[in-house]
């Protein structure tokens, strides 16, 4: 049981993390989920007594983690993969952590079995790939046999085999009723490895929920509709129809219309209403990863922007290009924003077919939600 | 929640005291571990020290660096003087061994800065934090190791030239005070020295940082004292040439650069405070500091 209370850092100007309270609760996984630099490691850090929190505190078992008897034995961590001596071997590394908390040697031997690096063992840790090294932090955490279990980015350069790994271990030392706290950016990869979420962005806490209540608070539900591509005219008929019944209409760029604020089959009746045939009319829902990103792109500290080459450019002979006027607003063009290729739609469900109501606590809904869940398997 | 009866129970049941609010289920069962527990000590510490100074290759390096350059400016000057028949007369053959040790002395900084400094390089120290809280047993643990290695081998060494240089050479006899000085004497001022450069790669967290610091606390006073030429700076000079480290180290050999100035055991004493000091600012440092 991990226990955070108003918890705050700050490093001079900058406050990394401020006013984090939460729990963290044995028998499950507790995914710790933030876009880079959000505060998640300067969290865990603090939680194993590294850096001193500003203000607040957190106990590990009730206790602060530098007054933990035999805290080796209580809480393991995996904080940076990298954050060995290079020139020291795999074995003597994990053999002066082990002598270092007073677990007998024979249990280096037995770490090393676990995490599958006994044929490198005397190798050392300079070589070593990075999933590798990932491997290496993961069995000096589980060197003590602890009951709390802290691990920071730990499929970072795992390959799909390591990863599918990482999260069974993970939900077998839960299971095993130890307290398993997880950090990653990537939520699609703790939607399938936790139990609960704590989400947090320039480091305060924007959730802390289960996954299952996660996925249906943050979810955003749409119908897609596709016109004949060759009658632009029937798709602005459309649009006007959809937007004066009041719906949101944006445009996806394979031509298709996102519509949100309307149920599928009031589309279809504003579609016959206009006299506009339509070719695709389906149920869709945001995927989790989707969640995420709407929940924290708020609190992104690095964001890119387009690479625009300006100036770097031949200028183009007779220079008449003029971009046509969108009708309707784009889709918003970031990378994890975009939703699936109509290619990969199922239109084996027939719009008439499709759920009529697009409940709002969906993946828990029942049968008739199985089309809708197609959007967020693929992003999963 | 309901906790089944361990050896440990008074964290288990710090544990209990919690009311498990917002969980639903409460979890039936904490896990323990089946390894017996035992509170780890400093000797853990040591052992965990012993093992991490051992397998590096740095620190075989730079020992090894240093065996040689003993022996090897030992035996030369021993040697040397033997062929030029020059009069030793007066000077004792146990100073022959100062300038091997002045160089070997470097060696020894490079590794006691190593010894703390590559943890933070590596970020290894945050590891080493997490499986020992105790923050005072890590740096204990480590100036322990590194001293008494340090100084086994220097004494050894220094033994072993000054035996050589006086069977090759036959000058006057010195004294078992003068032999005491020249090895046991020398090995502990070496070793001190060393654990000062930890100390001071505590302080800084820097490997490359913290050598330069240290060679200068070595050579800075002598050159600066070499510049002062003007009368008013004269007393200033005296001092830096009296109390810089190559004259301390010759004192202990009673052949220091400039005739006044601490000789006997008085280097030693001199050495032991200021490492005293600096290792004191280490361990507040470290305490107090986030890793």
């Amino acid at each position: 049981m991990i226990e955070a209370v108003g918890l705050t850092k700050r490093y001079g100007a900058k406050t990394a993390v401020y006013n984090l309270s939460f729990q963290v609760r044995p028998g499950a996984v507790t995914g710790f989920l933030g876009p880079n630099g959000s505060g998640k490691s300067t969290t865990m850090r603090m939680m194993l007594g590294l850096d001193q929190p500003t203000s607040g505190h957190v106990t590990i078992g009730g206790h602060p983690f530098r007054s933990l008897p035999n805290a080796p034995r209580q809480v393991g961590a995996l904080l940076d993969a990298k954050a060995v001596h290079g020139g020291r071997s795999a074995r003597n590394h994990l053999l002066s952590l082990a002598q270092l908390a007073g677990i007998p040697a024979a249990r280096v031997d037995e770490v090393l079995g676990v995490v599958g690096l006994q044929d490198v063992a005397r190798k050392r840790s300079k070589g070593f790939s990075l999933g590798m090294g990932q491997r290496l932090g993961i069995a000096a955490a589980l060197l003590g046999d602890p009951q709390v279990l802290l691990f920071d980015e730990p499929v970072n350069g795992l390959d799909p085999e390591g990863i599918l790994w990482v999260r069974n271990l993970m939900r077998l030392l839960a299971s095993e009723g130890r307290t398993v706290f997880v950090s990653s950016h990537l939520m699609s990869e703790m939607a399938l490895t936790a139990d609960h979420l704590i989400v947090i962005g320039r480091g305060q806490l924007l959730a802390d929920m289960s996954v299952k209540d996660f996925i249906s608070a943050n979810s955003a539900d749409f119908a897609r509709v596709r016109v004949p591509d060759a009658q632009p005219e029937q798709r602005e008929k459309l649009t006007a129809a959809l937007t004066e019944a009041g719906g949101q209409v944006m445009s996806e760029p394979g031509g298709a219309l996102r519509v949100t604020g309307l149920q599928l089959p009031r589309i279809s009746d504003l579609a016959h209403g206009a006299d506009v045939r339509l070719w695709e009319l389906s149920p869709h829902q945001a995927s989790l990863e989707e969640a995420y990103m709407r929940m924290t792109q708020g609190a992104v500290d690095y964001r890119s922007t387009v690479d625009q080459k300006a100036g770097l450019q031949q200028p183009v002979p007779g220079g008449g290009y003029a971009p046509p006027l969108p009708t309707v607003p784009e889709v918003p063009q970031q990378g994890w924003y975009a939703p699936p290729p109509p290619g990969q739609n199922p239109y084996a469900a027939p719009p008439v077919a499709a759920p009529a109501v697009p409940a709002p606590a969906a993946p828990a809904a029942g049968p008739a939600d199985l089309t809708k869940r197609d959007t967020s398997e693929d992003a999963r | 929640m309901t906790t089944p009866p361990t050896p440990q129970a008074p964290y288990q049941q710090q544990a209990q005291q919690y009311p498990q609010q917002n969980w639903a289920p409460a979890p039936t069962d904490l896990y323990t571990s089946p390894i017996p527990q035992r509170r780890a000590t400093l000797a853990d510490a040591l052992a965990s020290e012993w093992t991490k100074i051992r397998s590096v290759r740095s620190t075989m390096w730079t020992l090894g660096i240093m065996i040689v350059l003993l022996l090897g400016i030992g035996l030369l000057s021993a040697v040397a003087v033997n062929a030029s028949d020059s009069e030793i007369g007066s000077t004792k053959v146990l100073s022959f061994g100062f300038f091997g040790v002045l160089l070997g002395s470097i060696c020894v900084i490079t590794l006691g800065v190593m010894t703390i400094a590559t943890e933070y390089g590596t970020g290894m120290i945050r590891t080493t934090l997490t499986a020992c809280p105790s923050r005072a047993r890590v740096l204990s643990a480590k100036a322990i190791v590194f001293f008494l290695l340090t100084f086994t081998i220097t004494t050894v060494m220094t033994t072993l030239v000054a035996a050589l240089q006086t069977a090759i050479l036959d000058g006057g006899t010195a004294s078992g005070d003068d032999w005491l000085r020249a090895t046991v004497g020398v090995g502990l001022y070496i070793a001190t020295l060393g654990l000062l450069s930890l100390a001071v790669g505590a302080l800084i967290r820097h490997s490359a940082g913290a050598i330069t610091i240290m060679i200068a606390v070595v050579l800075l006073p002598l050159v600066l004292a070499m510049f002062m030429f003007s009368q008013s700076l004269a007393d200033v000079q005296q001092a830096l040439f009296e109390y810089s480290i190559p004259s301390q180290l010759g004192g202990l050999y009673d052949a220091s650069v400039s005739a006044s100035g601490p000789s006997g055991w008085e280097p030693l004493w001199i050495m032991i405070g200021v490492t005293a000091v600096a290792m004191i600012g280490a361990f507040a440092s470290l305490e107090s500091r986030d890793v």
